[in-house]
């Protein structure tokens, strides 16, 4: 009897600091990995995409048959030159790739056989300035995300709070605990450096989390939160723990690259390197890598992908970038994602039970056997309608907002409606499980970037 | 399989390029009706769930196909029935009998021919000229308007009642999903207010012409149960057998036990609104018992009848069953909020069973209930999405502080 007593209490008492997410989705995806960690073949190639980086405006700095140093700036913020991106390997600048309209497209690099680090000094100043720049500087400042828009952050802002995300709810997504083995130093070097950055520093974990560099994280408030995905997208975390209003800016970091920035801190060096998961059904052995952001995932796809039409997928299957098989690593992706692509159309697909189909819904029979897991292909199984169904979102929408208002607002460019309906509370990745389930195909997370884009563009 | 994609393939080019480029959504309807396409998801998430709006329009179907059949075989014996050829003792063994059935089919079968026809004429054309693919919508309005019609309606008003819903119902709007009014009951109003000899009364709801081709002699009355307390006050049909369906009405109102079982069928498949449905029972269940509380302070006999009768009477007589499970539902014209589709279902079995009782000219109220519903639901949702807005603006107040 005490015992229920001492647990009423404990519950209550976690309440404020435990949230328990109802509403979402964890895909039943064959191919999780596990928790083995691999090195990976050093490429010999690296590769920066402009177009990763949200809401910069892209200006180089080098040029062809240049050679960089680890750290070196590639190009920067043509809106705020403050905002470096820098390259992740010394070496030579070979390529310069242009799309249409001679957008920048990509900047590689072939890089040294020993990297070559620029040391931006291990000393840790104590003013807040020069820590800002330090961070600028090396390039580790486009580790820092902002909302709204989702963008980089904008140093001059003051953000009421840092979130650091250190969950993994997305399928396959790196666990946080995996990742950060052997870097309790850096990451605690870096929430230090969080902490400089603004008054509240706040680190979100998964309920169940055991790992020692999570769980007593020192310098940050914790949050432990439960429950399918998107129990662990930071817009969760914001809108339990500080919900965002007109005016109010929050950074957002995850917790490998707070590691990244603590290392900057403590070896005075940039290093771009994560342990992340690769997972899919394409990989012959799913399970963590070492690699670093933008290299060249060619031989890695080589050695570790099965034979088959696969979609090499830097990130998850919700939200990361389709990147083709001599692809290069997202500079801020987490995890690799091999899956294969759709090939055979369905002869009555939409008639038949469907005993083998995955649906959220219950419309095909495959709901018989609820643990079955799925080797889900690129279909899209169907084609794209007007919206029909409603309510459908809510399910997997933990938020406070009328997601299909919201996306009609956005459609109609109706400024003032998104505001009033929430856009400021989330990003593209939060409308991605409603994107998966979406009966009328809908591209969702495309509409809702738009969206930002053209708040951003009218506010700024 | 191989077969009809060849074919497919071999028609393409007359439907891409060559002359029959009009018929092109008709042929993109057909092919991806036979094969789902093998599209793959190009933006945003890389995997996508099954479901899709034919998937989505099928279920509805499947929900609505036991009600249909039993449709047929009632047709035929409300028939038979009339004409004397029926004896009531041996019942059910003389319902569920071919000749039933294949009276019913005849009668029916055109019907649905002709609705798909002339509601997938006007989807087709207004897909070519405004250049998209076919919507799915119209394979579940396609059935539902042949259902909710007298047996012995002339083919020619289904096809003009199906035309004017889609265009003016629908295709006005801007088409699927922009609709405001339910097309099905779009297509059941017209008929409804163009024909009303053929919609309403006494005469319509069986089918008395003899086999010699006569009409049956005078005296006959195939009144529905809502058709007789209208005008006496009771009735002489038992809630038994309108629970079963074997009571004259609209092709596939009757039965309330194969409605049911659709409805079952919809809320576990999550196709259909089960707040909807269970609110609209609670609305009805709630102005019938109302009705019962002041029913013996009525003047007229009739309205003291049709007043007191209990609950269950209006959830087994006339449409209830059938509006609530598969017209309602609509997602398009329903609420679109979870809050709102509570408050819009209750008034549709509210105002559904009050029109039902008070109006003697329309016996029937739930296709007025709903069409007001369907006006109404846009109000709804901006009340529900004003608390939200309302609760962030707080929010900002109270931070501003």
């Amino acid at each position: 009897m005490p015992r229920i007593f001492f647990e009423a209490f404990l519950i209550l008492h976690m309440s404020k600091t435990t949230h328990i997410i109802q509403k979402g989705l964890n895909l039943p995806l064959v191919g999780k990995p596990s928790d083995k960690v691999n090195f990976s073949e050093f490429p010999n190639s690296f590769a920066l995409r402009p177009s990763e980086f949200i809401g910069l405006n892209p200006k180089l700095n080098v040029k062809v048959g240049d050679k960089v140093k680890a750290g070196e700036c590639i190009f920067h913020d043509k809106s705020n030159d403050k905002i470096l991106i820098t390259s992740p390997v010394s070496g030579e600048i070979t390529a310069i790739d242009r799309g249409p309209k001679r957008r920048l497209d990509a900047i590689v690099i072939r890089p040294d056989e020993k990297c070559d680090y620029i040391n931006f000094g291990k000393e840790f100043p104590i003013e807040k300035e020069k820590i800002i720049s330090k961070l600028l500087l090396s390039g580790a400042w486009s580790l820092l995300q902002m909302r709204p828009y989702g963008c980089i952050a904008n140093p001059m802002d003051a953000p009421k709070a840092i979130f650091v995300n250190g969950m993994a709810s997305s399928p396959f997504a790196s666990k946080p605990s995996i990742s950060l083995n052997g870097k309790e130093e850096f990451f605690t070097a870096g929430l230090k450096v969080l902490n400089s950055l603004s008054n509240r520093t706040i680190l979100s974990i998964s309920l169940d989390e055991e790992s020692k560099i999570l769980t007593q994280a020192s310098g940050a408030e914790l949050h432990r939160f439960s429950g399918p995905h998107p129990s662990g997208n930071t817009s969760v975390h914001i809108s339990k723990i500080s919900p965002i209003n007109k005016g109010d800016i929050v950074w957002t970091i995850s917790a490998q690259d707070v590691a990244i920035i603590g290392q900057l801190f403590i070896s005075g060096e940039y290093h771009l390197d994560r342990v992340i998961a690769a997972g899919g059904s394409g990989m012959k052995e799913p399970r963590y890598f070492n690699v670093r952001g933008g290299q060249s995932m060619l031989g890695f796809f080589n050695e570790n992908v099965k034979p088959g039409n696969y979609r090499f997928i830097s990130g998850s299957v919700l939200t990361g970038n389709n990147i083709g098989k001599e692809g290069y690593l997202g500079y801020l992706s987490k995890q690799i994602t091999i899956i294969p692509e759709g090939e055979n159309t369905d002869f009555l697909g939409w008639v038949l039970p469907g005993f083998g189909k995955y649906s959220f819904s219950k419309a095909y029979f495959s709901w018989l056997f609820p643990n079955r897991k799925y080797d889900l292909t690129t279909k899209l199984n169907g084609e794209e309608r007007a919206f029909v169904v409603t309510g459908q979102y809510d399910k997997v929408f933990p938020f406070d907002i009328f997601p299909n208002q919201l996306l009609k607002s956005i459609w109609a460019e109706d400024l003032e409606k998104m505001e009033e309906l929430g856009i400021y509370e989330i990003v593209p990745e939060d409308f991605a499980l409603c994107e998966v389930i979406c009966t009328s195909k809908q591209p969702l997370q495309e509409m809702v970037r738009k969206g930002l884009n053209v708040l951003y563009a009218e506010m700024n | 399989m191989k077969f009809l994609q060849n074919i497919l393939d071999s028609a393409r080019p007359a439907v891409t390029t060559g002359k029959l480029k009009p018929l092109y959504p008709l042929y993109n309807a057909i092919e991806t009706m036979l094969f789902v396409p093998n599209h793959n998801a190009n933006s945003g998430a890389h995997v996508r769930d099954a479901i899709d709006l034919k998937r989505t329009m099928i279920t509805v179907i499947f929900a609505l196909i036991p009600a249909l059949i039993f449709g047929m075989f009632n047709a035929g014996y409300q028939h038979y029935k009339a004409i004397g050829l029926l004896n009531d003792a041996i019942g059910w063994l003389q319902f569920f009998t071919v000749d039933n059935f294949i009276f019913g089919a005849i009668k029916v079968v055109p019907m649905i021919v002709v609705t798909y026809i002339a509601g997938l004429g006007v989807e087709i054309y207004f897909a070519y000229i405004n250049k998209h693919a076919v919507n799915e919508g119209f394979l579940v309005s396609g059935l539902l308007i042949p259902m909710t019609m007298p047996v012995d309606m002339p083919l020619w008003m289904v096809a003009i009642s199906t035309i004017f819903a889609v265009l003016i119902g629908k295709e006005v709007f801007g088409g699927t999903g922009m609709n405001i009014l339910n097309p099905a009951l779009t297509a059941r109003a017209f008929a409804f207010f163009a024909y009303p000899s053929f919609m309403s009364g006494d005469k319509v709801w069986i089918n008395t012409t003899t086999v010699e081709g006569e009409a049956l002699v005078d005296g006959f009355s195939g009144a529905t149960a809502l058709g007789q307390y209208a005008s006496t006050g009771e009735t002489t049909y038992s809630a038994w057998d309108a629970f079963l369906g074997i009571i004259p009405g609209s092709i596939g109102e009757t039965s309330t036990l194969l409605i049911l079982l659709g409805g079952i069928y919809l809320i576990a498949t999550g196709i259909g609104s089960w707040k909807i449905m269970l609110s609209s029972l609670f609305g009805a269940i709630a102005i019938s018992l109302i009705f019962n509380l002041v029913a013996p302070n009525m003047i007229s006999p009739e309205q003291q009848g049709f007043l007191s009768i209990p609950f269950y009477f209006h959830l087994v007589f006339g449409s209830w069953a059938f509006s609530t499970v598969f017209m309602a539902t609509d997602p398009v014209s329903a609420s679109h909020t979870e809050k709102g589709k509570w408050i819009y279902g209750f008034l549709i079995g509210f105002l559904g069973i009050m029109i039902r009782v008070f109006n003697p000219a329309y016996p029937e109220g739930m296709m007025l209930a709903i069409l007001f519903m369907n006006v109404m639901a846009p109000l709804i949702d901006h009340y529900v999405v004003e608390g939200n807005v309302k609760k962030r603006l707080k929010r900002l107040i109270i931070s501003a502080k």
